[in-house]
């Protein structure tokens, strides 16, 4: 907790350097507004109008948490949490994408990185190519997915879990397999002392030591899943998800809806990726990996 | 039948070369041979699959015919390339990786700052920043200082943690040592901090570089001049002519990968101390 | 004789290939050890003899000579578990309890449930851990860890154990300690140890036999017999005949480097 302060601190000033900006980027445009209407704003009335424009250039924080109030919490108080206009309903849309592709991800990850660990043909010539395409910006395929797996007759969730799992499994691939090389020669000599099978010796050596790699690449992994779910939804003209909301706010000029569903999205991200920190932080004290 | 036949026997093939290769001792040719070799024989596979199956080219053009399109677009394709790549990405991965490495340097002084700068940064790091390419679009413009901007935002944060965890990693022992010389701040930076640090700076550039590509990229769908990889992508993808996308994908492949290994290069001229790269050799 | 000599290795050699030409890590080795030996390995890093005890271990593969381990070859009696290990860090699984690490080479080897109870119970007694089943590695100090690491090589009852140098990393009083305890159990259990070190006091102290070795080649320059009587208290390393050997043992490892001087 010693770091609370200067996180407060932190984010404080954040904000402030926000509603600092708003007035900056916003006075333009009340300017015009006033010398077209022949008056002068004197310096209160500027900063009062530029936090309160229809359209601003950049919204200011309470305005965009207000249309978060509307959208989530007022849907929800009305009985209709999951309506169209709801920000929940656009984020369960995203959700399961994202969980979808993780999941898919992670397994075809950890299946990756077994094969690659115990065939060394495999290492050799998998290997590379994981690391490789790790260079190149995969996101840049996901508009061709999408039409492509639209075309043979797949829609909805699964083109955008595609790209999920295409950017969730690198990080968990890399991670397991430096996970379950990771117990040392000599843990690896001792199996073999006790002439234990290769079976033996991923269950009760590999796949536990491996286990704080895999939670730390879980993290990075769900991160990717959900950016990739978010990208899946901009090209195709889709109609829910927060990638959605994002693209509709920008072709109308709805600043305060982008920033909305932005603000959405990247509560969504702490809250998976704290999610998996709590699992990982149980788990490895369970283990007696961590204090 | 027997595009499939060849797409099989290209596979045994492959497979049993590697395999051969893989239980020799190993070398520097093996260790190059046995990638390419998978490499080839998965684009031969596709090309087989694809005639074998007879899959329309709109779903999924074969790797020949991406070539074709390859050679015959390079006008295009180099056009996009210094668009995308060269103007968006790389000005705003200089400007962003710059930014946020003298950003440590100052937070790196007061404690305070470092403090709740760290959990905030990495925080940041850990959302879709992704989605403010909309936003910054607006601000900026459709043509490439938008997107260098997405770039910028993109990039700064796993920068600035990874800097600023580098310029942590001095042991006391270290530091007391440089004390006993009595070494100034900035002495004690230049001679000891910085260079302690490079293996994280290195670690931040080469994942900056993918996430500029990226963003320079996914920003043109929110709209661009016409020209740009993602312009050509998600227009192509609309007249359902997959080859120019594939074209355009080889080519943020080619960018993307050459980016990282001018980054890995550098990294291995100036970390070679390090255990990670010495294990290597 | 022949009949109870447990490990016998004849021109034993061992030529690792790297970067700067051939190392001869083991060159032209004899040796046989008999039931119930105590044998010390002595002398300075890189004279083989980790690697002599990993060639018995079959964790190293002789490239000329031959070994046998209990008649057999040392793949062999690898598979058969006729040895226990102990490295020189206990290794223990710090997600497992002290228990449970005792309990994982009896779970790979398939033994019953309460058979592996009863064994976990009575290793733990042996080397005096009883009541610490529940533990964590972490909880407990790195003298009792190296204990629970011994109990674990102890727990299928193979009649060998082999130590290399199991207590250098502990400081000088847990180490008498554990010297102490471990010629307890050597007596009780008339189990045949081989035992890597490079401390004098240490192999003079445990040994029955005192195998010294030098580096490039790595070989043996002696073997000492001990007349020490089995019964040794600590007090035993003031005696004479006791500085009398470690003379011997101090002039050996002296004389293996002087050839290259």
């Amino acid at each position: 907790m010693r770091n609370l302060l200067p996180i407060v601190t932190v984010v404080a000033a954040i904000f402030v350097l926000w509603y600092a900006a708003a007035v900056a980027l916003n006075a333009p445009w009340a300017n015009d507004k006033a010398q077209r209407a022949g008056t002068d704003l004197s310096f209160s009335e500027l900063v009062a109008d530029t936090w309160s424009q229809d359209k601003p250039k950049l919204p200011a924080p309470h305005q965009v948490g207000a249309e978060l109030w509307k959208t989530t919490g007022a849907m929800v108080a009305k009985g209709r949490a999951f309506s169209k206009r709801s920000l929940i309903y656009h984020s369960w849309v995203t959700f399961s994408a994202t969980a979808l592709g993780f999941v898919l991800g992670t397994a075809l990850g950890i299946a990756l990185a077994v094969g690659i660990v115990y065939n060394r043909t495999m290492d050799m010539s998998v290997m590379p190519w994981v690391i490789a395409s790790q260079t190149i910006p995969i996101l840049a395929i996901a508009p061709m997915i999408i039409v492509v797996l639209n075309a043979i007759g797949i829609s909805g969730l699964l083109p955008k879990a595609m790209i999920s799992m295409y950017l969730s499994f690198f990080p968990v691939v890399v991670g397991m397999v430096k996970g379950l090389r990771s117990p040392s020669a000599m843990q690896l000599d001792q199996m073999r002392t006790w002439n234990a099978s290769s079976a033996q010796t991923f269950w009760a050596l590999r796949l536990p030591s491996s286990m704080p790699y895999l939670f730390t690449s879980l993290k990075v992994a769900m991160a990717a899943s959900l950016v990739g779910a978010i990208v899946g939804e901009l090209p195709t003209g889709a109609v829910a998800g927060l990638g959605a909301r994002l693209l509709a706010g920008s072709y109308y000029g709805q600043t305060i809806q982008i920033w909305s569903a932005l603000i959405m999205a990247a509560t969504l991200a702490a809250l998976l990726v704290a999610v998996i920190g709590v699992i990982q932080r149980i788990t490895l004290k369970r283990m007696g990996m961590a204090e | 039948m027997i595009w499939l036949a060849t797409g099989i026997a290209a596979w045994a093939l492959g497979w049993w070369i590697n395999s051969v290769l893989s239980h020799r001792p190993p070398t520097r040719a093996t260790r190059l041979a046995v990638p390419v070799i998978f490499g080839v024989t998965l684009i031969v596979i596709w090309e087989c699959i694809v005639h074998g199956f007879d899959i329309s080219a709109v779903l999924l053009p074969p790797p020949s015919m991406i070539a074709v399109t390859f050679a015959a677009s390079t006008a295009i394709l180099w056009q996009d390339f210094v668009q995308t790549a060269l103007k968006g990405a790389l000005s705003g991965y200089v400007m962003g990786c710059g930014a946020a490495f003298l950003t440590a340097i100052a937070v790196d002084r007061f404690d305070f700052l470092k403090r709740g700068l760290l959990p905030v940064g990495n925080f940041v790091a850990a959302l879709p920043i992704i989605g403010m390419a909309p936003i910054l679009v607006m601000w900026f413009g459709f043509d490439w200082q938008s997107k260098a901007a997405v770039v910028v935002v993109m990039v700064f944060f796993p920068m600035l943690v990874n800097t600023v965890q580098g310029l942590q990693d001095t042991d006391a022992m270290q530091r007391d040592l440089m004390r006993t010389y009595a070494a100034g701040y900035w002495k004690t930076l230049l001679k000891l901090r910085l260079p302690a640090a490079m293996p994280f700076i290195f670690n931040g550039l080469k994942i900056a570089t993918t996430l500029a590509l990226i963003g320079a990229i996914v920003a043109e769908f929110f709209g661009s001049p016409i020209r740009g990889m993602g312009f050509r992508i998600s227009t192509s993808v609309g007249q359902l002519s997959m080859d120019l996308v594939w074209a355009e994908i080889v080519v943020a492949a080619l960018a993307g990968s050459g980016f990282y290994g001018a980054v890995a290069l550098l990294e291995k001229a100036m970390t070679f101390w390090h255990p990670s790269q010495r294990s290597r050799s | 004789m022949a009949t109870d000599t447990i490990i016998s290795a004849k021109d034993l050699s061992l030529t690792f290939q790297t970067n700067d030409g051939p190392v001869h890590a083991l060159k032209d080795v004899n040796l046989d050890v008999h039931k119930g030996d105590f044998v010390s390995f002595i002398g300075p890093s890189g004279c083989g003899k980790t690697t002599f005890l990993r060639c018995m271990a079959d964790l190293e593969h002789p490239t000329a000579g031959s070994i046998s381990v209990n008649g057999m070859s040392a793949e062999e009696a690898r598979r058969q578990r006729a040895y226990g290990y102990v490295f020189q860090a206990a290794g223990l699984y710090p997600w497992r309890t002290i228990g449970g690490n005792i309990r994982l080479p009896l779970e790979i080897m398939g033994y019953s449930k309460s058979d592996q109870d009863e064994r976990v119970n009575r290793v733990l007694e042996l080397v005096d851990l009883a009541g610490f089943e529940k533990k964590f590695p972490w909880q407990l100090s790195g003298g009792m860890q190296q204990r629970a690491s011994i109990a674990r090589a102890l727990a299928f009852d193979a009649d060998i154990l082999l130590m290399d140098e199991p207590f250098g990393a502990l400081d000088e009083i847990v180490r008498d300690h554990l010297n102490e305890q471990l010629l307890h159990l050597w007596d009780r259990t008339n189990k045949t140890i081989c035992f890597v070190t490079h401390s004098i006091p240490e192999a003079v102290y445990l040994s029955t036999k005192i195998v010294v070795m030098s580096p490039r080649p790595g070989r043996i320059t002696d073997v000492i017999d001990s007349p020490l009587p089995r019964e040794r208290p600590l007090d035993i390393r003031d005696t004479p005949e006791f500085l009398d050997i470690a003379h011997r043992v101090r002039d050996g490892l002296r004389a293996g480097h002087g050839d290259e001087m």
